[in-house]
């Protein structure tokens, strides 16, 4: 790596951090706003036109409050877990694929890297799922720490309860990854990306592992309604009720960084990353692929992040148990179903439609077994 | 696996449920800006009327001091002068006081009081820097020289008499002061309904067994 390349990573990187952190703010107000009009209500409208300058103004009364630390916290700990959160959450963004140029597509599974050839891919590793998975399960520590140092019962009841849902939903999650990933045969994300170019995007032929993926992501994000680490009507806002400031604005990046990032990941994976529609080429996209492959992109995070605020905005929090159950008995032995169908699928060489139907057709089954056992259980409590 | 299905299309349905409420459109009112029309009875701060000769209709008989249940309204009255009277009666209110921060906004006064001369008007944005400033004392109450209205009394069922402004007191059935705040002047002395009484014990029961 000559001098250059490190600058121009460096540069990237940056880039990178900033404007995520910007979208975090900015995903604090749609989130505020569309929650309010979600409630027949019209949200923060008042600071600057719309509102728009409402995360400035909470950023800068953030970065002017006390920072309290309360006399029983193990202080040094305290003090690094919400930058132990916030880092995760942007490293993990490094290894996305945000735009597609040319370059990429001349690229083999596994070669090395060449900084100025994507755009907007910090790093593109071959093994950029797996870095991923391992890098956003280190979050867990930011939450744990956190919670633990504040010396506070409840916040750790928040710590030790996300602990245990993130690896509880870790595995579905990786589970229900690893379908997509069979097919394409590579664990870089800019392969999975080229390898959707002018064929039914994943998400079509992965309908299960799609859904199990998205309920999975929500759970590990901490959001509604899987949001029990920061249950404010049991715990007091759980894992972070002592941080105050900027502490506590660490931790609320981290939350969204990591919600934008997993909808990177659902995105590129699953709704064929920078592609406009399902079955487009290069050769229909020619000439705008380059400049509006970060557009759709984005456009399709965009739709994630509604549907994270939607729920938020709908379902109320699991019970412990009912998270604990969902996460065990449906999410992991359903992506294990679906392993091992596409785990046939793709020695019988498949093509996406058929994929596609034989999901669809196992749920089916599934679901006219399961309606009918249920039945017959009910006559036999009658008789 | 049917019971995640139902529940997945269940959960459809909730989200389809919130989705058109998102296209409602708000309830919200910009308040400062955008003001809630309220009912004309609407109960907010009171107002000291006058009649059209600019005089005032209170003439201090304290009927409204003696029934508010809060304790809200202070008056000193005083005699007029033959020259030149403040009111219609033999005194008037030379010291009319209302605290707000006590008053409840029952509307008791208005009910008492025989001339009409104080009523609960729309008024409701009430909110002031000190204690002080939620003290109204009469000239924040009256209205200004020149008006005269009955205020919200008006759209009452049944209306008071709309002959009010010649007639001192008012002596009509339907809003007459002695008929509403008897009990009230009283101070509790006149047994009009019922008290609960003390249970009566037997003579020689002991509390302690």
């Amino acid at each position: 790596m000559t001098v250059l390349e490190v600058v121009l990573v460096a540069a990237r990187a940056l880039v990178t951090a900033v404007v995520l952190l910007t979208a975090f703010a900015y995903m604090t107000y749609s989130e505020r706003r569309l929650v309010a009009v979600f409630q027949w209500r019209i949200g923060p409208n008042r600071t600057g036109p719309f509102g728009l300058l409402q995360p400035l103004a909470d950023g800068l009364k953030l970065l002017f409050k006390e920072q309290l630390m309360p006399a029983g916290a193990k202080k040094f700990i305290y003090m690094m877990a919400p930058c132990i959160s916030l880092i995760v959450a942007l490293t993990s963004f490094a290894v996305i694929p945000v735009q597609l140029d040319a370059s990429a597509f001349a690229q083999q599974p596994g070669s090395p890297n060449s900084p100025e050839r994507h755009l907007w891919q910090i790093a593109d590793i071959n093994v950029g799922v797996l870095f991923l998975l391992g890098i956003t399960s280190l979050a867990v520590y930011g939450i744990v720490l956190g919670g633990w140092s504040s010396g506070n019962k409840y916040s750790l009841i928040g710590a030790v309860r996300s602990a245990a849902q993130m690896v509880s939903y870790e595995l579905a999650l990786g589970t229900a990854l690893l379908s997509p990933l069979m097919m394409v045969g590579s664990l870089s994300f800019s392969q999975v990306a080229v390898y959707q170019e002018g064929q039914l995007w994943l998400g079509f032929a992965q309908p299960m592992a799609f859904l199990l993926f998205c309920i999975a992501a929500v759970a590990e994000t901490n959001r509604a309604p899987f949001d029990l680490p920061e249950a404010e009507q049991e715990l007091g806002a759980g894992f972070h009720t002592e941080y105050s400031g900027m502490r506590f604005a660490l931790f609320f990046m981290a939350e969204y960084v990591a919600m934008i990032t997993v909808s990177a990941v659902a995105t590129t994976v699953f709704l064929g990353g920078p592609w406009l529609y399902p079955g487009a080429t290069r050769e229909a996209l020619m000439g705008w692929l380059p400049t509006y492959s970060a557009i759709y992109f984005l456009l399709k995070i965009a739709i994630f992040m509604f549907i994270f605020i939607w729920l938020r905005a709908t379902l109320p929090r699991f019970r412990y148990d009912q998270l604990m159950r969902i996460g065990w008995l449906v999410l992991l032995p359903l992506t294990l179903l679906n392993l091992a169908i596409t785990s046939v699928g793709v020695v019988l060489g498949w093509s996406h439609f058929t994929f596609m139907l034989v999901v669809l057709s196992v749920v089916m089954l599934l679901y006219a077994f399961g309606k009918l056992n249920r039945r017959r259980e009910a006559d036999a409590a009658h008789h | 696996m049917d019971r995640v299905v139902d529940d997945l299309i269940a959960l459809g349905k909730g989200m389809s449920i919130t989705f058109k409420n998102l296209l409602e459109k708000p309830v919200t009112k910009q308040y400062p800006e955008e003001k809630r029309i309220v009912p004309k009875r609407t109960r907010g701060r009171h107002v000291l009327h006058r009649y059209s000769d600019g005089q005032e209709r209170c003439v201090g008989c304290l009927l409204c001091q003696g029934t508010c249940p809060a304790g809200a309204i202070y008056i000193e009255a005083d005699e007029n002068s033959k020259d030149s009277p403040t009111s219609k009666g033999e005194r008037f209110a030379k010291v009319f006081d209302v605290d707000l921060l006590r008053c409840i906004y029952c509307g008791h006064c208005e009910m008492a009081c025989p001339t009409n001369a104080i009523t609960l008007e729309n008024n409701t944005a009430l909110a002031g820097y000190s204690r002080d400033s939620l003290l109204m004392h009469k000239e924040d109450l009256l209205e200004p020289i020149g008006t005269s209205t009955l205020g919200s009394t008006e759209h009452w069922d049944p209306k008071p008499p709309t002959n009010v402004a010649d007639r001192v007191p008012a002596q009509t059935g339907n809003f007459d002061g002695s008929a509403t705040s008897a009990a009230a002047v009283g101070r509790g002395d006149l047994n009009l309904g019922q008290k609960p009484q003390p249970p009566k014990r037997e003579v020689g029961e002991s509390q302690d067994a």
